[in-house]
């Protein structure tokens, strides 16, 4: 029995210690919102925060997971930095497919959580891990600075 | 509670019966082409299985609480037609946006006419068709309205979700109108009243964003991939590495011993040429999906790697090359190329060849499928293409009638030509065939699976010769193209080119030349070849664009003027004049081949860049454009070199004149992205081949753009919003002038051409 505590709900599962966290979140809780995009932490589709911290679900253990935060992009309306991402996200309109951008949201929530005024390398060098084969990097580029600026202003 | 507007059927443009046969058409897709209409030309969407419908009764439906429900019947895969197509009835019908409901069709091209998002063609062929629906249901309403208060319908009029008398101010909202309206005829077409681009509400204004926005960033969008049943197991699947292969013998025991593995299912290889077959292999089923991954890995099989093991793409790419170089199929020719060449001075000589690697799609949500078959029928749940295409392969694979198959399509996480191959989907079938019925079964495709087993974008050689003469005039142009054809899925052994493929910025060139010849070579196909974003036109378009630079810097000219004038000034090609009437499928007189409109783009493309600008060292401007699905596009792309080679774009400046603007912010959306997709597969992507097995793998050795190679800067122009010309498409034509907009951009930079991709590193 692994216990896991997601999105502030503490939930037990039957799985060998060894499966991916993104595979207990898709397949045994149903909880699809996180992506499965390459398995190998190469894309960012499934990236989830522990502790806070984004982290690629596809190769993290699901025993690595457990006894620690685990939020996922289901939980990021409830999270004040994941509300203003959100919704800078809809005013760009970035999505095209959107297949990638729950993984996208969740890394630059991390990224304004740890770096709140993030400059230019700073976003590349924390968005290059998510990939989006439809091509909405310049858009989720200004969404960030959006998100930025309204958290500078304390706000919503 | 709902009441639908029900009253006899209208239906359009159905084609009519007759034997179905699975055949290539000119259009260059493959499609139920009906024996019977065979020997009339038909074209648009006419040509397309089901054609148009636009019964209102099929797509519109009013609640008695004012919803209006529309019918999205083609696929979203990221284009915005799950949202475009809805809110052009929308505005038709003065429904108010924040009361309309989408839902989105099941496969049925009876019903709703062609489903097969492909080909840049949604828009274009659905625009019209719409706009009747939307006028259609608001005519009813208001015919229901002048009933209920006993005027003549001229004195009523439609708005916002209401109908208004406009003498007494008397108002019925939509509605509480519905029950009447549902009894009132179905104008003929000749009696709508379609808006005037004055009275738009949505069409052309950017006020409606994407129906799955919101839900896409909370993680609720429901995509193939997401896709749960009770009950269900997960399959994966080892496939043979070499198209044509198959399992010699495998064990599956220490499969069946991984925990959460339930079965082992052989999926039998395909006969004939592969179309939209599955390639074979042995599948996996498990309670999860990865305990299916690690059941595969525990698999142990010998292969047989049938008669593509020797495919060698480092060797084959030497067998293009000769190919290119030696004399071809001609497929046009105006004057006479060979003898002005032939005659022709050895300084008055240039020639180039270039080369184009496979590509795969890469869609970020790789293939998946869920079958359930119960009681004699089958139930799909998928992201595809092509609905039908699939309910085909299910309804054959199962025997059964098609109309017993159900499929429904979810939220594609891209798609760019992949998914309109069912192949996945009929893998599903075959694994829940083998399941105790009930057993819903979803079969993944690893991104391993996508890239080894993808549906690749071809590879060719291109070869350009010119004669210049001392004046910068081009007297002769030669463009040979060897590359293998997407016909090779459909028939074995099919080699060079098609006239489709031959057609997109090959053929469909409009120079001033007076000695033009096109050829192309016969190659054979030794892997799946199949459509991506834009097709054909990417070799082509990376070698006639780069050459013309290369030309232009023979003759000492500035480019972009030299551009403009091979184009000369503005006029309507008939595309039948240039060799074939191969026109994407449309007629040629509504869509002539228009220079003035491919000098637009190129002006604004270069305006938009600032062309001509004082440049740091190290930097350059690059410009290609392209005539493809019946749009206009040019691109400037604005690179950096560093002494090392390392190239940094820095800027895109895309201008696209596709007519009719509909959708103004989705367009840009696909602007953006194609110049992105673009400069992916300029810089970075390629697929090789190893003894018949691609090389690549995910996203380490198969490399995309990702956010820091991105350029920070992609300026998007869009031109003629003309709303009496017909519509172009938008989802593929900003692809091709990307690459060879970029090559031109480094060699403005560095003096070093590339005429081979991807670029990588310039040396
Ligand atoms: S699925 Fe985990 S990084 Fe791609
Ligand atoms: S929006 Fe399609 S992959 Fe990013």
């Amino acid at each position: 029995m692994t216990q896991l505590k997601i999105n502030g709900k503490t939930r037990d599962v039957e799985v060998p210690e060894e499966m991916p966290l993104l595979w207990v979140l898709r397949d045994e809780l149903g909880m699809t919102g996180t992506k499965f995009g390459c398995g190998m932490a190469l894309c960012g589709a499934c990236t989830v925060h522990l502790d806070g911290a984004p982290i690629r679900s596809c190769v993290t253990p699901a025993s690595a997971a457990s006894g620690r935060e685990i939020s996922t992009i289901e939980g990021m309306a409830s999270d004040r930095v994941g509300q203003v991402v959100q919704q800078a996200w809809v005013e760009h309109n970035v999505a095209q497919c959107g297949y990638c951008q729950a993984g996208q949201i969740m890394t630059a929530v991390g990224l304004l959580k740890k770096t709140p005024a993030p400059t230019e390398e700073q976003i590349d060098g924390a968005m290059g891990g998510n990939i989006c084969r439809c091509g909405t990097y310049p858009r989720i580029r200004a969404a960030i600075k959006q998100a930025a600026g309204r958290l500078a202003q304390g706000g919503e | 509670m709902s009441t639908t507007l029900q009253l006899s059927r209208r239906r359009f443009l159905q084609g009519s019966l007759g034997a179905l046969t699975l055949a290539v058409t000119s259009g260059g897709l493959v499609t139920i082409a009906r024996a019977a209409d065979a020997d009339a030309k038909k074209y648009g969407a006419d040509s397309m299985p089901g054609g148009t419908v636009d019964d209102p009764l099929v797509f519109v439906s009013i609640a008695e609480d004012g919803t209006v429900t529309i019918v999205a019947h083609r696929a979203e895969m990221g284009t915005g037609v799950r949202t475009s197509l809805p809110m052009v009835v929308a505005d038709e019908m003065e429904a108010d946006w924040d009361r309309v409901r989408v839902v989105q069709a099941e496969a049925n091209e009876a019903r709703y006419g062609n489903q097969n998002v492909d080909g840049s063609r949604s828009m274009r062929h659905f625009l019209m068709p719409m706009r009747r629906v939307g006028a259609a249901a608001r005519q009813m309403l208001e015919a229901a309205a002048a009933v209920r208060w006993s005027v003549p319908v001229s004195e009523v009029r439609a708005v916002r979700h209401e109908v208004i008398h406009q003498s007494s101010g008397r108002r019925l909202g939509y509605g509480e109108l519905a029950a009447d309206a549902a009894r009132q005829p179905v104008p003929g077409t000749e009696q709508l009243k379609l808006k005037t681009r004055d009275d738009y509400r949505y069409i052309g204004k950017d006020q409606v964003r994407l129906v799955d926005l919101e839900a896409i960033g909370k993680g609720q969008a429901t995509y193939g991939m997401d896709m749960r049943l009770p009950g269900m197991v997960y399959a994966v699947v080892a496939r043979p590495p070499v198209v044509g292969g198959k399992p010699r013998r495998f064990d599956s025991e220490k499969a069946l011993a991984v925990p959460g593995v339930v079965k082992v299912v052989e999926i039998p290889a395909f006969q004939g040429a592969p179309a939209f077959q599955p390639l074979g292999g042995v599948a996996v089923v498990a309670r999860n999906t990865w305990a299916a991954i690690k059941g595969r890995e525990a698999l142990e099989i010998e292969w047989d790697d049938g008669p593509n093991g020797g495919y060698h793409s480092a060797d084959f790419r030497e067998t293009l090359a000769q190919a290119s170089r030696a004399t071809g199929k001609t497929i046009r020719d105006n004057g006479d190329a060979v003898s002005v060449w032939n005659d022709a001075a050895e300084t008055e000589r240039f020639a180039a060849d270039y080369y184009i690697p496979h590509l795969a799609h890469a869609s970020m949500e790789p293939p998946v499928a869920t079958v359930l078959i119960k009681e004699g029928r089958a139930e799909v749940w998928t992201s595809v293409q092509n609905p039908a295409a699939a309910q085909q392969a299910v309804a054959a694979r199962l025997k059964l009638k098609p109309e017993d198959v159900k499929v429904n399509v979810l939220l594609l996480g891209g798609g760019f030509g992949r998914k309109s191959k069912p192949d996945y989907v009929d893998e599903a079938a075959i694994v829940a065939r083998a399941m105790p019925e009930g057993t819903p079964v979803k079969l993944v495709w690893t991104r391993e699976d996508d890239i080894h087993h993808d549906y690749l974008h071809t590879v060719s050689a291109e070869r350009l010769e010119a004669v210049i003469d001392q004046a910068g005039k081009v007297q002769s142009w030669l463009h040979r193209s060897a590359a293998p054809t997407i016909a090779s899925l459909f028939a074995e052994g099919a080699k060079g080119q098609q006239l489709f493929e031959s057609a997109m910025s090959a053929i469909n060139m409009p120079y001033r030349i007076p000695n033009v010849r096109v050829e192309t070579a016969e190659v054979a196909a030794h892997a799946r070849i199949g459509w991506f974003r834009s097709v054909a036109n990417i070799p082509h378009a990376f070698a006639a664009q780069c050459f013309i630079a290369e030309l232009a810097h023979r003759a000492g000219k500035d480019h972009r003027q030299f551009a403009l004038d091979l184009i000369g000034p503005p006029r309507r090609i008939d595309p039948g004049d240039m060799a074939d009437t191969w026109n994407y499928t449309e007629s040629p007189e509504r869509y002539p081949y228009d220079t003035g409109r491919l000098r637009g783009v190129i002006e604004a493309a270069c305006q938009g860049a600032k062309w001509g600008r004082e440049l740091p060292k190290g930097h350059g401007l690059g410009l290609a454009f392209c005539y493809s699905f019946m749009s206009y596009t040019a691109t400037v792309v604005e690179v950096a070199v560093d002494e090392k080679g390392a190239v940094r774009v820095l800027a895109v400046d895309m201008a696209m004149d596709c007519g009719p603007q509909i959708n103004p912010e989705r367009i840009r959306a696909q602007m953006e992205g194609g110049a992105v997709m673009g400069l992916s597969l300029a810089l970075t992507s390629e697929i090789t081949f190893e003894k018949g097995r691609v090389k690549q793998s995910n996203f380490h050795d198969y490399q995309v753009l990702r956010h820091n190679a991105s350029p920070r800067v992609i300026r998007t122009h869009l031109l003629n919003d003309d709303h009496d010309l017909p519509p172009g498409g938008v989802g593929e034509p900003p692809v091709p002038p990307v690459a060879p907009a970029l090559c031109n951009a480094i060699f403005a930079a560095t003096g070093k051409r590339v005429r081979s991709l991807p670029v990588g590193t310039v040396t």
